[in-house]
């Protein structure tokens, strides 16, 4: 499965490399193949949010997805189009995710939470959708003990302590969560959502030309969604 | 000093030290581009913390612009679009 990430044309790989270099930052990874056997062996890892694999699941996931938000254009009309659009990407995010981390699964939860949930039984319920979404693969029990955090003169200090509860209400699911919680949560999301944004760039950047090219006239247009398109084709989505 | 007594007792809590959340913040350090360059001994956490926060939030300004985008590109004309969703998940 490996080898057949990894053998796209070395025409293709250059623009590929050039593409990579420019949108992704300096302390990635080395090889995509160490990425992919280290994902396979330890599979309670986190998720590797700088692989190529990941980029290609999530950008097809979202595909899928944003095909339905235009199929699904009058059902939401109060929201813009813009909202569900991003509702549809993070939704994706959190399921790429795999419902591993607390943030994924408060973002998976908090849409059903919307649907037909009382707010009396939402505790009782998150529970219950956690234990179906996460079968068996969360490193972390559900029903945490209490973390006591000796009292230390850095934490006990004000601004920490504010700059904490603000970050936990940006990260999704940490509101009320203490340091050590938020701090792991927001490694992790940080580079989910870097990946979002590459991937969501580069999808807008195909659309754009490819739309710009089919306005304008024909002959130009072949070679540019041509070079835009093959970095896709050439390789296959994996299977995972 | 009762408090502390009885929280020593507990054996099935875990404790945090500060180690650790020196180790989760040199970990969240690396991954912000701003401060990743700078010598860990110089940064505090409240300065950490802060850049996050900057950090995520800029990304979820970028997210909202790219979605503003994408829900404009979509909403243009249908042949070229489906025809390039196609083929990209061939």
């Amino acid at each position: 499965m490996s080898s057949s990430l990894l053998s796209p044309n070395p025409a293709v790989n250059s623009d590929r490399s050039l593409a990579r270099r420019k949108r992704k930052k300096k302390i990635q990874s080395p090889a995509v193949g160490e990425n992919l056997s280290d994902a396979i062996q330890l599979q309670n890892a986190p998720v590797q949010w700088k692989s190529d694999a990941q980029h290609q699941i999530y950008t097809s996931k979202l595909l899928q997805a944003l095909r339905q938000v235009r199929q699904n254009n009058a059902s939401s009309p109060q929201k813009s189009a813009s909202r569900r659009v991003h509702e549809a990407a993070d939704r994706v995010l959190a399921a790429t995710a795999k419902g591993r981390s607390r943030w994924s699964r408060a973002m998976l939860v908090s849409r059903l939470k919307l649907k037909f949930m009382k707010k009396n039984n939402i505790a009782k319920r998150q529970q219950s959708v956690m234990t179906a979404i996460t079968t068996g693969n969360s490193s972390r029990p559900l029903k945490k003990s209490k973390v006591s955090i000796l009292r230390l003169k850095s934490k006990s200090l004000p601004a920490v302590q504010r700059k904490t509860r603000i970050l936990g209400r940006l990260v999704p699911g940490c509101r009320k969560q203490p340091l050590q919680v938020v701090l792991e949560e927001a490694t992790d999301y940080i580079p989910a959502l870097e990946m979002q944004v590459r991937v969501m760039s580069a999808l807008a950047e195909l659309l754009s030309v490819s739309s710009s090219s089919s306005s304008s006239s024909d002959s130009i247009s072949g070679g540019g969604t041509a070079g835009g398109l093959t970095q896709f084709r050439t390789s296959r989505p994996p299977t995972t | 000093m009762s408090g502390r007594r009885s929280r020593s007792r507990q054996s099935g809590v875990s404790r945090i030290t500060e180690d650790q959340i020196a180790d989760l913040v040199t970990k969240l350090q690396q991954l912000i581009p701003e401060i990743r360059s700078r010598r860990s001994d110089k940064v505090s956490a409240s300065r950490v913390l802060q850049e996050t926060c900057n950090y995520i939030k800029n990304l979820h300004k970028e997210v909202d612009n790219l979605s503003d985008r994408l829900s404009e590109l979509l909403e243009s004309s249908d042949g070229a679009q489906a025809a390039l969703i196609r083929s990209l998940l061939m």
